[in-house]
């Protein structure tokens, strides 16, 4: 079934969105016209993204408390608002894969500040945009990037698995707390993906098995549109 | 009363005044119990941009300081009304500050990595209209990483964007806090809604308060841009065809509300300019109670309360705040004013 759908008047940021998931988030949304804009850390890869896709690029470090408020501030002034938020940047903790009692406190603080703590900072300062949409009639969604060692302990993956199975119980809560004000959270778990973090996990994976990153970003956004009345999605077939 | 040491949301105090002039005391959660099913409360959702720009006078080579005041098309970050302070920064009060370098149309200022030129002199030697030369996000992303939050001398510590981002903060359009709101957060909104008292919001780019030049001052508030959403304007008709009240959190929302109404009390949604000052020749065609800082006499914010009621009671009001210790400035305490029913 053929769908083609316009997204412009839908205004989503995304995280990481110059590699892997994020970046082929970036691609999608682009071309089916959504106000995009997205956030990385390097500025080259920023600028270099933004020239390709046309989306607002942003410069900042999710896991630094100092840079998510400058992010926001970007993020609804060049989007005037914002309905979709998609908190993606990852941090995969001790590369390569280590034990937790091989871990050092410092790469759990590492990866629980950038896929939980940055996510939650970067939502509470949106939350008001998120909201603001809600109440203006739009609809007004987080999609907080998960992931299978959210819930099955695999050894190796301590800090990136503790901290994204917080990452989904929070977002499980914010989304009870969050219905009041019409603002829905989603946990999505994109599989295994042919992708730079993956491949820093796994050196040895075959490729070749693992889904590629455009996929799981075409789904990501079929689930994205569920949420939103017809009245904003333009164009939609089949 | 006691100068605000800094934000702190959670230990501040309100002050309710009823429409008879009766007033009790409690603590700012205690806002979850008041106002009754079918009550609109509407507050300006406009986040606050960081627009205190210290840099150089390029002519000169002397420092300045630059606070953006007000948009000359709203959402246009290319062009604002703008501020300018000599030598010095928010440590030094207002009053005290030096005036900048005497200023040329086409003179050029850097501040941090954005480049601007002044356009207007604007009839005062602090008072200019400024042009950024850069697009509009590279000016959004230079004022995010070099702008800081306008500040006043009464707050030592450095304000953070956090500080001065109310919980319902959206859009950056305000150049100070619309820091009524500082008294929402989530957890009232949810207690309201469950209790069937309707929230609504307007955006609203407050400008500064306050520019310590006594000539200056006589201008403001400056002509500020606002947006009223459609469903905002029903929610009010909807309250005043039902009899129920409609309180303001903020003056900010008191000008947009007024300056949009029609004369039988209805309000026109979309975008438009709040000109002018409210005070006690007003007469208020939509706002039933004002939800607002603590004030002290001769502050516009102040005059603005004299639309809501009579001096005397005012008077007594103040002396209230001053007995118990009531906290000023835009992070200090609480007032929720109702209007006295003669001024209907």
């Amino acid at each position: 079934m053929q769908t083609d759908t316009n997204l412009k008047d839908i205004r989503v940021a995304i995280t990481e969105g110059t590699s892997g998931l994020g970046l082929a988030l970036v691609r999608l949304l682009t071309v089916k016209g959504a106000s995009t804009a997205f956030v990385a850390r390097t500025a080259p890869s920023v600028e270099r993204i933004a020239r390709e896709t046309g989306a607002h690029g942003i410069v900042g470090d999710v896991g630094r408390k100092d840079d998510i408020y400058p992010m926001a501030l970007q993020i609804a002034g060049n989007l005037g608002g914002l309905d979709v938020l998609i908190n993606n940047a990852s941090n995969l903790g001790p590369t390569p894969l280590m034990p937790l009692a091989d871990t050092e406190c410092e790469e759990l603080e590492r990866a629980l500040s950038v896929n939980l703590l940055g996510a939650f900072r970067l939502t509470k300062a949106l939350f008001g945009s998120l909201a603001a949409s809600a109440r203006n009639g739009r609809s007004a969604l987080v999609i907080n990037i998960s992931s299978d060692a959210a819930v099955n302990a695999y050894p190796g993956w301590g800090a990136y698995g503790a901290s994204k199975a917080a990452l989904r119980h929070l977002t499980s809560i914010w989304d009870e707390e969050a219905k009041a004000q019409g603002v829905r959270f989603l946990s999505i778990d994109p599989g295994d993906m042919d992708t730079p973090l993956h491949a820093t996990a796994l050196p040895d994976a075959d490729p070749s098995v693992l889904r590629r990153p455009a996929d799981s970003a075409a789904e990501i956004i079929k689930m994205m549109i569920a949420e939103f009345p017809a009245a904003h999605v333009v164009g939609v077939n089949g | 009363m006691i100068a605000a040491q800094g934000p702190d949301r959670r230990s501040t105090r309100l002050l309710t005044v009823a429409a008879d002039g009766s007033m009790r005391h409690l603590p700012r959660s205690g806002m979850a119990s008041l106002f009754n099913p079918g009550d609109v409360i509407i507050a300006n959702d406009a986040a606050t941009l960081p627009a205190s720009l210290l840099g150089i006078h390029v002519t000169s080579g002397a420092p300045i300081e630059i606070r953006l005041a007000g948009w000359i098309r709203l959402g246009d970050p290319t062009c604002f009304i703008a501020i300018a302070f000599g030598q010095g920064d928010y440590h030094t009060r207002t009053e005290d500050r030096p005036l900048p370098p005497p200023l040329l149309a086409g003179d050029h200022l850097l501040l941090g990595p954005l480049a601007a030129i002044v356009e207007h002199l604007l009839d005062h030697p602090r008072l200019i209209s400024l042009r950024f030369t850069d697009n509009p996000a590279t000016i959004l992303t230079g004022l995010a990483g070099h702008g800081r939050p306008i500040q006043y001398a009464h707050v030592p510590e450095p304000l953070a964007l956090w500080d001065i981002w109310t919980r319902i903060a959206a859009e950056p359009v305000a150049f100070e806090a619309p820091s009524a709101g500082f008294a929402l957060d989530w957890r009232t909104l949810t207690a309201w809604r469950l209790r069937s008292i309707h929230f609504a919001t307007l955006t609203h780019a407050a400008g500064i308060s306050s520019t310590g030049d006594p000539v200056l001052d006589l201008k403001l508030p400056f002509d500020e841009p606002y947006r009223i959403p459609e469903q905002t304007a029903l929610a009010i008709g909807r309250a005043k065809a039902e009899g129920r009240r409609i309180v303001a959190i903020g003056t900010t929302v008191i000008r947009a509300l007024e300056s949009a109404a029609n004369a039988d009390g209805s309000i026109r949604a979309g975008d438009g300019i709040a000109r002018g000052q409210i005070g006690h020749r007003s007469i208020l065609r939509v706002v039933d109670a004002i939800l607002t800082g603590v004030h002290e006499r001769g502050e516009s914010h102040f005059e603005l309360l004299r639309a809501f009621t009579q001096d005397a009671a005012l008077d007594r009001i103040s002396q209230n705040l001053a007995a118990n210790g009531y906290r000023s400035h835009e992070f200090g305490d609480s007032l929720l004013l109702h209007r006295k029913p003669s001024q209907a």
